[in-house]
């Protein structure tokens, strides 16, 4: 902080006689600006008429603030959907509800039969990360890839919305079935982070088509012709499955970069 | 209005160029689109001009850092991009706008303008001040609180225009701005390019061969993935003072050009 101004030199400041351009005006102002003792100082050394001046300003200002246009509301809420999802995901988590609502009443209908939420949890994301992350569910892609937070950011936060999304129903469904969670949270998991590994390289959208398909083929449609619940969904598999979840989902993060250009929007 | 300067404004440019390419090639699915390009751009309003499928739009993704070129070398503001590193520093100093600028139909424009700016990581203060200058710049404050359904054709160019703008970015990009503007909204828009121009480098894709003449300090022209061309409007309108076809001598002399290097290809 620099030395107070002498009483001299605020006399003269107060009454208009440093000009603009005198050198010794600038440390005036500084020193002004950073010390509340010496404006104190000034404005009992001011004159009348700034004083008048100075009230008239204060109510001129006062009049815009009342009469002018209002602040933007906040719209705080609003402001946190856009930044974690995007709306068209809206459409898509009312039918995943649906869809593990419907395979619930069949587990619960008919006991015996191959549990279809196990069989359906694994590819339940899939579909909304489509929807999150593809040219296809969101308008503003390109714009959007482009920008600092898109890739590893973004990706991440409409996955969390994503996994989020679909826990709900398949808690509520999983604990009035009595399954244990752990079979349907780890291949859920484990499928998620696979479909962004192999987005990266070929795209979102494709990736989850792949791999949501594959699981039809090889998985959900033989144990419906065959009335079995596939080894895969049962207890036993449970340490293969904490391995690929635990994998997958390192090198998804070790790789988020990938997701940076816009080929990843596939 | 006193107004901090940041370390970053006082801070010397390292870089000859912002955007700086040596044998740039690009592909799009089997074909380069870009090929074979050398391209040294500094501060000032570049406008790019070719033919369709000259791989206009490929060249401005590439600098956008969306796609990732082939071969050749790549520097923007002094960043490889070419590496898998993390873009994220660069990107924030990038301005956007895309040729098929997609937009969230319920979006308010105040709305789809600060979303645009957390996108590029401004800092969380300065968000809504950048935000409305940004409206106020493009000329639509009285507009700011509609949805973007509403909006015309021509408003939502320049609702795109300010998220281009909204970070104050050292290179910006403009894929067919003019596109959809009428002709007072054009003649405001190249005062506002001349501006943006002035301490950054603006690099604005078009067809319209007046929109360079008027606005560009500098004309850069592509055909088939190459340099054809590079210089000031001036010498483009010289060409074809006695020689080609157009309306105008900037236009002719973009068909003398274009002509002479396809002939001699």
């Amino acid at each position: 902080m620099t030395a107070h101004v002498s009483a001299e030199l605020l006399a003269r400041y107060a009454a208009g006689e440093l000009r603009v351009d005198d050198a010794s005006t600038w440390p005036v102002e500084a020193h002004l600006e950073a010390c509340a003792g010496c404006r104190d100082r000034l404005g009992r050394l001011t004159p009348a008429p700034v004083l008048a001046m100075l009230d008239d300003t204060r109510a001129g200002i006062l009049a815009i603030a009342a009469n002018g246009p209002l602040p933007v509301r906040r719209r705080r809420l609003r402001r946190l959907v856009h930044r974690w999802a995007t709306w068209s995901m809206l459409s898509w988590a009312v039918m995943t509800a649906t869809a593990i609502a419907a395979a619930f009443l069949m587990d619960r209908a008919f006991p015996a039969r191959p549990s279809l939420v196990l069989l359906l949890a694994p590819v339940a994301p899939l579909a909304g990360l489509t929807i999150a992350w593809s040219r296809h569910g969101d308008p503003a892609w390109e714009t959007i890839a482009g920008t600092a937070r898109a890739g590893v950011d973004l990706l991440l936060r409409r996955t969390v919305v994503v996994l989020a999304v679909v826990f709900v129903p398949l808690t509520a469904a999983g604990g009035l079935l009595g399954t244990d969670p752990a079979l349907w949270l780890l291949p859920c998991l484990a499928f998620t982070a696979a479909t962004l590994l192999l987005g990266g390289l070929i795209g979102v959208g494709r990736s989850a088509a792949v791999l949501g398909g594959a699981w039809v083929l090889v998985v959900v449609a033989p144990a419906l012709v065959t009335v079995r619940l596939p080894v895969l969904v049962q207890t036993g598999s449970l340490p293969g499955w904490i391995a690929a979840a635990v994998i997958l989902t390192g090198l998804a993060l070790v790789r988020a970069g990938d997701h940076q250009r816009l080929s990843s929007w596939n | 209005m006193v107004r901090t300067v940041s370390s970053h404004e006082m801070s010397p440019s390292t870089e000859a160029w912002a955007v700086h390419a040596t044998g740039l090639r690009v592909k799009v699915g089997k074909r380069f689109a870009v090929d074979g390009l050398d391209l040294a751009l500094g501060p000032g309003v570049h406008g790019l001009l070719g033919p369709n499928g000259a791989g206009k739009t490929t060249l401005m993704r590439t600098l956008a850092t969306v796609i990732r070129p082939e071969e050749g070398r790549l520097r923007l503001l002094g960043h490889d991009v070419r590496g898998r590193g993390s873009l994220r520093g660069l990107r924030s100093r990038l301005g956007y706008l895309p040729q098929q600028f997609g937009y969230y139909p319920g979006f308010t424009v105040r709305e789809y303008v600060e979303y645009m700016a957390w996108l590029r990581e401004m800092r969380p203060d300065a968000i809504p001040e950048a935000t409305q200058s940004a409206i106020d710049r493009v000329g639509l404050t009285d507009r700011a609180g509609s949805r973007l359904k509403t909006l015309s054709g021509g408003m939502l160019r320049r609702a795109g225009i300010a998220q281009a703008i909204v970070n104050s970015p050292d290179m910006l990009l403009l894929d067919e701005p003019t596109v959809g503007l009428d002709p007072e909204q054009r003649i405001e828009f190249r005062d506002l390019l001349r501006e943006l121009g002035l301490d950054r480098c603006v690099l604005v894709s078009t067809h319209l061969v007046e929109d360079v003449a008027a606005a560009c300090s500098d004309v850069v022209l592509v055909d088939a993935g190459r340099l054809v061309f590079q210089g000031l409007p001036a010498d483009l309108a010289r060409l074809g003072e006695h020689d080609g076809v157009g309306d105008n001598p900037t236009e002719r002399g973009y068909s003398v050009l274009l002509r002479d290097h396809r002939s001699a290809a």
